[in-house]
């Protein structure tokens, strides 16, 4: 067994901190043994974002790893059974399953239990603490009954306490702080205020000052008895009241323990036993206990770094924070208390917003000592550079909370002018030098590409902005000239592409790569390439189907479970009766959710890729065809009814929805495009919220360009006004094949008009007056558009080569998946959640 | 040699798990750069056919992110100066290393690779 001969790692303990130190100890070697005992009954979870189990996440979720991971590094996980002895002279450890092992190094990640105070009566039933996975089980399950809850505690971990008890549902919850404040270590009283305020807007009953006596009730608790001689009832109480370090089994084998707890270890983390190591909540430093995951993150590496041969030492660590505590935002940084005369202090308060921003300066005026954000934090990470790296504060250091009101702000060079050694990821202790080296060096240009060099920003995620800022800078005062390019593969822009392989009348994405590209090609620049392809040639897609996204690969929108959506085209909203019982009879027999989608068409949902070519067959044969959801390409002409039977209306906007749908079905686009047409201008159609509009006036027609609905919504703007119908067509050709030709990747029309030098003039000025000269080719090219059309599903289920393509196992075709599973909701189906 | 596991698929008997390498289809079952999905007993094998690169490459169907059965039908494609060859998930683009399974866009889970052999037109994975 190769294994014998490497040195044996024991970890007692498998929590967040023992867990990192696992992954730091495989990161430098494979060359040990690692063998980890944990006492609950999981693999390593995120407890910091425990609260998030109650509103929605699984411990699956929570889970910092898979069971894969393991045993793909070949660890052994005894879960369930905690160690009971360590035995140093043999250098052995024995846990409550019986299993005894040898060990060379021993790691007690032990962490913390609740410190629960000795209050008479904290044994009755519907006692809570707030510390794992089955603690939040045990709550769930008599919340179930619970009206009232209390949390002991107004700390950091009882407010996240106190949000779990929201997120389950009490009537009424109420937070109990002995102290006259909330969280008392991390901010000042005018602090607390303003976050007692917010956190009463979501429901929680504050109580300051306020000492529990004793708890009441027979068997469960009823009601809490205060030292003030007033009472509560409740029927659910959780205590959080601090932490207390597990070192009982470090004391057990004769290791020297703090006298108010904790593991004393010394700069190398090491115990009183050399080849014994103590890290995280458990350890107690320099009279420290660290009860946050970074330091015991930095605890983890300086273990690891040292077993690998390294000489790594833990000097203490920044206690500075940033969190969000039931959606507000709380974050304190170096000395939050600094006062005179020691410092003097800047504070600004906005009672109406609900915001507390507190920082305390040398008396000199020249440097940050600390500070305290309550409702906005997002000068956080830079005013916490500014602290840890001594940086000289400008003349008006309130302009670091109320922001530069002369109107040069510019957020970028702040980060440019911090010192190369500045911390900017604490969970993985990624320096300013370290990042922008990744840049120069490395080549590195995005935050993927950093978490991949560095792992900056792995962790918790705060330092991102920073992070892509550093990148920016770097780039920046590179002298690189950030173009933009499709991808790594191409250093072209899609409207070079589109013009290179038009001149050269390329018709395959290979033979594009070849020749303007580089490497393999991606997910990103091989739907562009698909779309300009499309665009300028209108072959049908299906002939080079795997460089197609997912939906136009199988011609339907993915869904979630996998199983597809399928939208047949209703040109204009308009469909007859006996369509109509044609997509019930096939959502029927193929089990379908239907819905009425927002461009006047049916949604059916729920099909399964091997069902995609029956299913339109059935619809091809009753008169359907293609209605290109799935595409970057036309969707639908919306339209009111007109002039057909309104009594307002001025012409006949179905037809003329009907002939421009049918003109521009199947032009693939950089996005989608959504048109409508109104018969008045009551605008019943919408039509000024699409990418074209056309409404009816006395005198013929109005056509809007560039709107949009979605996220952004935008008024489509006025092109022409009092058009007949030939010409509309005309221009709609014209700024159509425009878009086309000249937008980005994923750009809708609106954001193209925003983008465009000139705007609205400009474009004017192209399509009606012809300034560029180049509309006789776009009407040229929308011709041969409208000219080669074929309805994509039908050319596929004709063609049985195409037709195979759409099975989910290759070697058994009629098999589908399994996993795609339906439950039923109001008489139709739904996707499972995932 | 053990055909049991074959009595699941309705069709096709000649294909035969043979040891240590499984038959799982034929090379042109496989779109050229692109993937398809088989069944080996319960589990779901995704097959790549990088023809630019004159490779195979097989990993698990299932993409660790949202736990879909989809990278077989995602896109593939080659990551940085190295040419790492990579599969995006369709659902939210994740990207995996097709040689490491390795989550190249952040912080998923590695997925499981498989080796990969065509002979004669015949594609075979190892399987345990």
């Amino acid at each position: 067994m190769e294994n014998s001969i490497k040195p044996v790692v024991v970890v007692i303990g498998n929590g967040m901190v023992g867990y990192k130190f696992c992954e730091r100890l495989l990161a430098k070697s494979t060359g040990f043994n690692l063998i980890i005992f944990g006492e609950e009954p999981r693999r390593a979870y995120d407890r910091v974002h425990l609260s998030e189990y109650f509103s929605g996440k699984t411990a699956e979720d929570l889970s910092m790893s898979t069971a894969e991971w393991y045993a793909e590094n070949n660890i052994t996980l005894h879960l369930s059974d905690p160690v009971l002895e360590i035995n140093r002279p043999n250098k052995t450890i024995h846990s409550q399953k019986g299993i005894t092992i040898n060990y060379d190094y021993l790691v007690l990640a032990t962490g913390s239990s609740a410190f629960v105070p000795n209050i008479p009566g904290i044994e009755k039933e519907g006692v809570f603490v707030y510390r794992t996975i089955e603690d939040l089980e045990m709550m769930k399950t008599h919340a179930k009954k619970a009206k009232k809850g209390a949390v002991i505690g107004g700390g950091l971990l009882g407010l996240e306490a106190a949000k779990a008890l929201l997120d389950l549902g009490l009537q009424e919850t109420h937070v109990i702080e002995f102290a006259p404040r909330l969280m008392p270590r991390q901010i000042d009283s005018a602090g607390s205020m303003m976050l007692e305020n917010k956190l009463k807007t979501f429901g929680l009953q504050i109580h300051l000052n306020k000492s529990t006596s004793s708890i009441n009730g027979d068997k469960e608790i009823n009601a809490l008895q205060f030292s003030d001689d007033s009472k509560m009832d409740l029927d659910m109480l959780v205590i959080s009241a601090g932490i207390r370090p597990r070192d009982e089994l470090a004391k057990l084998a004769g290791l020297e323990v703090g006298s108010r707890g904790g593991i004393q270890v010394n700069e190398k983390l090491q115990t009183t036993d050399e080849d014994i190591f103590a890290i995280g909540e458990c350890a107690l430093h320099n009279g420290m206990i660290y009860g946050l995951v970074a330091p015991g993150y930095e605890m983890a590496e300086v273990v690891a770094a040292n077993l690998c041969g390294g000489d790594k030492s833990f000097n203490g660590f920044d206690m500075s924070t940033k969190l969000k505590l039931i959606g507000v935002d709380v974050a304190s940084f170096g000395d939050p208390f600094v006062t005179e005369p020691d410092g003097r202090t800047i504070v600004f308060e906005d009672t109406h917003k609900g915001i507390y921003k507190r920082i305390n300066v040398t008396t000199d005026g020249k440097y940050l000592l600390g500070g305290i954000l309550i409702g906005d934090a997002d000068a956080y990470n830079i005013l916490l550079q500014t602290v840890n790296n001594k940086i000289v504060l400008p003349p008006n250091p309130e302009d670091l909370i109320l922001g530069s009101r002369g109107g040069e702000g510019n957020a970028g060079a702040g980060v440019m002018s911090l010192p190369d050694e500045a911390l900017i990821c604490s969970c993985e202790a990624v320096s300013k030098g370290t990042i922008c080296c990744a840049v120069t060096e490395g080549g590195v240009t995005s935050v993927d590409g950093m978490k991949k060099c560095t792992k900056a920003g792995t962790g918790c995620g705060g330092c991102i902005p920073l992070v892509k800022d550093l990148i920016v800078g770097t780039m920046k005062e590179n002298g690189v000239y950030v173009k933009n390019v499709v991808c790594e593969h191409f250093d072209y822009s899609r409207q070079e592409l589109l013009s290179l392989v038009k001149i050269d009348g390329i018709k395959t994405y290979d033979e594009v790569l070849t020749k303007y590209g580089k490497g393999d090609g991606c997910e990103v620049c091989k739907p562009v390439v698909a779309s300009i392809l499309a665009s300028l040639w209108n072959d049908l897609i299906l002939k080079q189907d795997t460089i197609q996204d997912s939906n136009d690969r199988f011609l339907a929108n993915i869904q979630k479970g996998g199983t597809y959506s399928v939208v047949p085209r209703i040109a204009g909203g308009e469909i007859t009766p006996d369509k109509l019982i044609a997509i019930g009879t096939v959502g029927k027999k193929y089990n379908l959710y239907t819905k009425i989608t927002g461009g006047q068409r049916i949604d059916l949902f729920g099909a399964h890729l091997s069902d995609l070519p029956d299913i339109w067959e059935e619809l091809i044969d009753a008169g359907f065809e293609s209605g290109h959801a799935y595409g970057k390409s036309l969707r639908t002409v919306k339209s009111c009814v007109g002039s057909t039977w309104c009594r307002f209306g001025l012409h006949d906007s179905v037809s003329f929805a009907i002939e421009v749908e049918d003109r521009y079905k199947g032009l693939r686009s950089p996005h989608k495009l959504k048109g409508g047409v109104s018969g008045c201008i009551r605008e019943c159609a919408e039509a000024q919220s699409k990418d074209f509009g056309i409404i009816a006036t006395e005198k013929g027609w109005n056509l809007y360009v560039c709107g949009n609905g979605g996220s952004k919504p935008q008024h489509a703007q006025l092109l022409a006004t009092d058009i007949d119908k030939e010409t509309c067509v005309k221009y709609l050709d014209r700024f159509l094949m425009f878009y086309v030709k000249t937008a980005d990747p994923l750009t809708r029309t609106a954001t193209w008009l925003n983008k465009m030098e000139g705007g609205l003039a400009y474009l004017k000025n192209v399509i009606i007056n012809d300034s560029l000269g180049i509309c006789e080719e776009l009407e040229a090219a929308m011709v041969q558009h409208a000219n080669t059309y074929q309805c994509e599903w039908k050319a596929a289920i004709e063609n049985p080569e195409m037709r195979k393509r759409f099975s989910h196992f290759v070697n058994a075709p009629k098999v589908k998946d399994p996993t795609s599973e339906l439950v039923p909701m109001r008489d139709q189906v739904k996707a499972k959640e995932w | 040699m053990d055909t049991n596991s074959l009595n699941t698929i309705d069709f096709n008997s000649t294909l035969v798990a043979d040891g240590k390498w499984f038959l799982a289809c034929y090379a042109s079952d496989v779109p050229m750069n692109g993937g398809a999905c088989v069944k080996y007993e319960d589990e779901q094998i995704a097959i790549f056919n990088f023809s630019r690169r004159g490779e195979w490459f097989a990993t698990q169907n299932l993409c660790p992110h949202k736990k879909q059965m989809a990278l077989s039908r995602g896109m593939i494609g080659s990551s940085g100066e190295a040419c790492e060859p990579k599969v995006a998930c369709p659902f939210h683009k994740k990207t995996f290393s097709l040689i490491t399974g390795e989550c190249i866009s952040g912080d998923e889970c590695a997925i499981k690779t498989y080796p990969i052999k065509v002979e004669d037109g015949k594609v075979y994975i190892g399987v345990e």
